[in-house]
């Protein structure tokens, strides 16, 4: 299957010389959730508008659905809808005025019931005649995403959808990214929040620099750069490693109770078995045993170091 | 072409302008009065008849385009700066509307305004004068184009401008004054020699000149002159719109 978004060799480099992007290549398929991850500055904002049609790109292609963004402007902007970054909102207008504004404007005939969809999936129906400037933070975020849903999208960009938004009001609209998946929509988001790639993603794109770093499915992402670790609580403390367990990757914490084995879980033999028979063969006893996954942002941080 | 989206953008404009309706319609209105009241009551009542019009109604024709030239230029400005200022402009620039629609939209919403406007300072001033209009046509033909033609400069100024001084500042210093020495209270031959022909480089003198004789075919310029200069105004804008939406100058970096 053709990949719905195709971004080739795209560069940016702004007026005042800050290069934003420096050739990136990225393909992104139907249906997914993608997550770009990146520290500020790395270039997200910047992709996501140039797709949308805000920026104008430097060198390089991007096609929706096979058209060109430039040249099909007109098909590939109403394939998408955009949840900007900062909270820019009319201030004086109503939700239902603001979410109808943003359907015509992108050239479909009104259709109230679907704003009634949209607003109340949101948790936006009791509020559709409220003037936007009366609205919370977090009912002024939902806002932009009804905005961006007026007119059926079947692309959605959110530009770090939760930033500032309290814990429920975040699982809420996690909820809510996958109800539209559900319904076929192609979710893009960036986030600062690994939690968040990781709790939605399908997939992950790390970009640093104006460079993606990788992307992978976010699963192989974390079984490819993933360790694991065994976290064994010592009945005695050890003042020292004895010999008998040198081979191992072991580390000992400062108090001498806790022995940590470290093994990639890519490896055929992960040395489980053989350091459990020499620990017992040492008569080192422990009381209890835990294993710990490194997270999406353990991975993150190495990977945006190693750029460095 | 994207008809629901230049609706939109619009009926949007034209329901901010209905949210400032006292600020937008009122003022002008009351502004308009005075004048009529201080320059056609209290002094006109001294002056002649200005090439056989009474002074008041002498005054109407300018007084209108005052109104007109500044309501255009300052609407049409704000229209397109406030979107920029606060950043509700990401819609329209990732939306699927063309540069030409974004204007028509915004410079339509914005000469329909001063339209308007223009149209209540006739009535308010039939109640002052006596008025007669002698080509009814003509007088709408220079109502509407000169409403477009500076709504479309005060787009221009509004992606220009990068503050709020900026947006000001033209209407303020470029516009009132051009208007005050176009002839809007005077007949150009009451002017010394020299100043009549210093008058002559001012752009306006040629709007107000083709509007009065619209009303009563008194002119100080032969009137094809004038729906010529009108023509070249509007050219300079449209080429300076052309040139902005093609650079994204201001609006797409």
């Amino acid at each position: 299957m053709a990949p719905l978004i195709e971004i080739k060799n795209l560069a940016k480099t702004y007026g005042n010389g800050f290069t934003a992007l420096k050739g990136v290549d990225l393909t992104i398929d139907k249906g997914e959730i993608l997550a770009l991850l990146g520290p500020n500055g790395a270039g997200k904002t910047t992709l996501i508008s140039i797709v949308c049609g805000i920026v104008n790109a430097t060198s390089g292609s991007v096609s929706v659905a096979g058209h060109d963004i430039v040249r099909d402007y007109r098909r590939t902007r109403g394939m998408i809808g955009l949840v900007p970054q900062e909270l820019t909102t009319d201030a004086f207008e109503t939700v239902w005025a603001t979410a109808s504004f943003s359907r015509g404007l992108f050239g479909l005939a009104p259709n109230p019931a679907h704003i009634e969809k949209v607003l109340k999936t949101l948790s936006l129906w009791d509020k559709k005649d409220s003037r936007i400037m009366t609205l919370s933070g977090g009912m002024k975020r939902r806002v932009l995403i009804a905005k961006a849903l007026a007119h059926e999208p079947q692309i959605l960009f959110l530009d770090e959808p939760t930033a500032g938004v309290d814990v429920s009001l975040r699982k809420d609209m996690w909820n809510t990214v996958r109800e539209l998946r559900e319904s076929g929509v192609t979710v893009i988001l960036t986030t600062h929040y690994i939690e968040e790639a990781e709790e939605m993603a399908d997939r992950v794109g790390v970009i640093n620099n104006g460079e993606i770093i990788v992307v992978e499915e976010k699963a192989e992402l974390m079984r490819k750069l993933g360790k694991k670790e065994v976290v064994l609580t010592l009945n005695k403390p050890l003042k020292s490693l004895p010999k008998a367990l040198a081979g191992f990757d072991l580390t000992l914490t400062e108090d001498g109770s806790k022995l940590a084995y470290a093994y990639a879980t890519t490896g055929k033999r992960t040395g489980i078995t053989r350091l459990l028979d020499t620990l017992a063969a040492q008569n080192i006893t422990f009381s209890d045993l835990d294993t710990v996954q490194s997270s999406l942002e353990d991975i993150f941080v190495s990977l945006v170091e190693d750029g460095r | 072409m994207n008809f629901y989206g230049m609706w939109a953008i619009y009926r949007f404009e034209m329901a901010r302008w209905a949210r400032t309706l006292f600020q937008s319609l009122v003022s002008p209105v009351i502004s308009t009065t005075l004048y009529f009241v201080v320059f056609g009551a209290a002094i006109g009542s001294r002056i002649a008849h200005v090439e056989g019009v009474s002074y008041g109604a002498f005054l109407v024709p300018g007084l209108l385009m005052l109104s007109l030239l500044t309501q255009s230029v300052t609407n049409a400005a704000f229209g397109i700066y406030f979107p920029r200022f606060v950043g509700t402009i990401y819609e329209i620039l990732s939306a699927p509307v063309s540069y030409l629609e974004v204007v028509l939209a915004y410079v339509g919403a914005a000469a329909t305004k001063s339209i308007v406007l223009g149209l209540i300072i006739l009535a308010t001033a039939s109640v002052f004068v006596p008025l007669k209009i002698a080509h009814p046509l003509a007088m709408a033909f220079f109502l509407v184009l000169t409403a477009f033609t500076f709504s479309l400069l005060g787009f221009i100024i509004g992606i220009w401008a990068d503050n709020f001084e900026k947006l000001q500042i033209v209407p303020l210093l470029v516009i009132t004054p051009l208007v005050f020495l176009g002839g809007s209270f005077y007949s150009v031959d009451m002017l010394p020699p020299f100043w009549q022909k210093v008058t002559l480089l001012n752009p306006v003198l040629y709007l107000i000149s083709g509007f009065r004789w619209s009303f009563y075919e008194i002119s100080d310029v032969p009137v094809g002159v004038s729906i010529a200069m009108i023509g070249v105004f509007l050219s300079v804008c449209l080429a300076i719109v052309w040139w902005m939406f093609r650079t994204g100058y201001r609006l797409k970096s």
